[in-house]
């Protein structure tokens, strides 16, 4: 009786995850969507630890688990409530590394349960174990890494040849594996514990030359990962949930990486081999500071602002670092008591993560209907009279439609030049997260507007009012 | 070899899971708009937590001498849980500011 019951929360479990991701891919039932397959995971936890049966035998070890439910709760909980908006990709990396382990680490137990009878174990089942280790500690070092470039911890690092190198320590891998698995000898428990080393390594060069400015997509990547390592878990236990949930994240994960390689029009196989932003800094002396532009007072800016008929602002990082998205809101009603007509010029990758400046701006209040996404926007810029760009950078950078040898070349950008005038808000002139330096700022019809993004909102909202 | 075409028949069901799950994978996401690529990814991290129920497992089976095994069982339950609450919490913190308002 017991096991049919753990049977229907299993099939409960991978129906709710399903409508989940289902419901979160349109805006307004995303957040139900979530707490439908949040309920969904708790009943199949719950039903796993009450009801499970391996040879009729109950689980046990009950302390330990709900200490480390509780601990694990209690700790994701206030890490997940007190992390800034701005800081959001960091922690889905943190959180995905940690699924990466877990799947890991599932593997590690497993293996010392038939490592010293290794001979009579089946192959398929150590192939499993193998997969579980190898992808999920590729995506456990891989998302670390990830975090900590996000954070500015680590800095983008790569050597020459270092693909090979990266190729060289994925066929070792793969060739120990299989042969490990094929011959089923005793006394290789070294080869095991030599994949798992090797794997933590593979997943830090996987990461580690890939520029900040694609991290999104090698997170969505990584979560693919980790989505296909538990599925092994799956397969190990037999478990129908695993399966359906991890494959189902594998897929779907893949599926939103090459939307999001989409978004910025380029392929995967450029992200992940073209090293973005350390690549051989092509373009013109991308480290030193340009010299070659015209500042604008917050007085100034505020006189053409208020007597143009329309304004776009094109957010960016630097709105988020700041914090300012309630004063940018601010702004935009103070222009349109103004009479002028204001919106925003999304960029699809705009900040560190596709939507990352939907999410700023909606929780500042800001009306949808403001927001243009980049067609729209596009058509708009040469009827604009003023283009306010709030700490973002590559995203208008006209190099990638005009410099073949650009980075960044080909990705589709805002055509903010075509309006009349273009205002930049900037902290300093150093290049953006590409590293690479932005003509725009050179250019005769823009102006530089220097200073903390907050700072300068504020006080263009007070000569504004003042007009 | 053998032995792995033995296992495909009889594991053929989750053969089939896995198969269809990866094509409903594809269809379920297909037209997200790209203001919810990060909430989706973000709640797709979430899902993946399910691999705690491995742990939980892990950790169940585990003899109460086997220090090893509950040690890093433990761990996994650990991180395992923190993939799927911290997940969820921060997903729906991102929807949350996405409510409609008039």
């Amino acid at each position: 009786m017991e096991i049919n019951i753990l049977t229907i929360c299993y099939l409960i479990g991978s129906v709710t995850f399903i409508l989940g991701l289902k419901m979160l891919s349109h805006p307004e039932s995303a957040r139900k969507g979530n707490l439908t397959a949040a309920a969904g995971m708790g009943i199949a936890i719950l039903g796993t630890i009450f009801l499970y049966r391996e040879d009729g035998l109950k689980l046990g070890n009950y302390v330990w688990i709900f200490s480390g439910l509780f601990i694990g709760s209690v700790a994701g909980t206030m890490a997940a409530k007190k992390v800034k908006m701005t800081a959001m990709p960091e922690m889905v990396s943190l959180f995905n590394g940690m699924g990466g382990a877990c799947a890991a680490l599932i593997s590690i137990v497993e293996f010392g349960h038939i490592s010293h009878n290794i001979e009579s174990a089946s192959s398929v089942t150590l192939l499993i174990i193998f997969a579980g280790l190898i992808i999920g500690t590729i995506s456990f070092a891989g998302s670390m890494v990830a975090w900590a470039k996000l954070n500015g911890r680590i800095k983008d690092y790569s050597f020459n040849g270092q693909h090979i190198v990266n190729l060289v320590i994925f066929a070792v891998i793969i060739v120990a594996s299989a042969y490990y698995v094929i011959t089923l000898q005793a006394g290789l428990e070294f080869i095991f514990y030599g994949v798992l080393g090797l794997s933590l390594i593979y997943g830090l060069f996987f990461v580690l030359p890939i520029g900040g400015a694609d991290m999104p997509v090698v997170i969505s990547l990584l979560n693919s990962f980790t989505g296909v390592a538990a599925a092994f878990g799956g397969f190990l236990y037999n478990n129908p949930v695993m399966l359906t949930g991890g494959i189902l994240v594998g897929s779907a994960g893949t599926i939103l990486t090459i939307l999001m390689c989409k978004a910025m029009n380029r392929p995967l196989s450029n992200v992940l081999i073209g090293s973005f932003g350390n690549s051989q800094k092509s373009g013109g002396g991308a480290s030193a500071e340009q010299s070659n532009f015209k500042e604008i007072s917050v007085t100034d800016s505020a006189v053409v602002m208020s007597y143009s008929q329309k304004v776009i602002i094109v957010p960016g990082y630097g709105l988020a670092v700041a914090q300012a998205q309630h004063v940018c809101h601010e702004l935009e009603k103070v222009l349109s008591d103004k009479g002028v007509e204001v919106t925003y010029a999304i960029h699809p990758v705009a900040g560190r993560m596709p939507g990352h400046m939907n999410v700023l701006l909606a929780e500042a209040d800001v009306d949808y209907a403001k927001l243009q996404e980049m067609e729209q926007a596009n058509e708009q810029f040469a009827s604009t009279d003023v283009v306010l760009i709030l700490g973002a950078n590559d995203v208008v950078n006209p190099a990638a439609k005009t410099d073949p040898s650009s980075p960044i070349y080909g990705m589709p950008v805002l055509d903010v030049e075509l309006a009349k005038l273009v205002i930049v808000n900037k902290r300093s002139m150093k290049p953006g997260y590409a590293g690479i330096e932005n003509e725009l700022f050179s250019q005769p019809k823009t102006s530089m507007l220097f200073g903390d993004a907050k700072d300068v909102l504020q006080k263009l909202i007070a000569e504004i009012k003042n007009q | 070899m053998e032995q792995l075409l033995d296992w495909f028949t009889i594991h053929q069901q989750m053969t089939y899971i896995v198969i269809l799950s990866i094509f409903l994978g594809i269809e379920v996401i297909g037209r997200v708009p790209s203001v919810l690529h990060t909430p989706l990814m973000s709640g797709a991290n979430a899902i993946h937590g399910v691999v705690v129920i491995g742990a939980i497992i892990v950790m169940g089976k585990a003899e109460p001498d086997n220090f090893p095994a509950l040690i890093i069982g433990f761990l996994a339950v650990v991180l395992g849980t923190l993939n799927v609450v911290g997940g969820f919490v921060v997903t729906d913190r991102m929807l949350e500011m996405f409510k409609s308002k008039k």
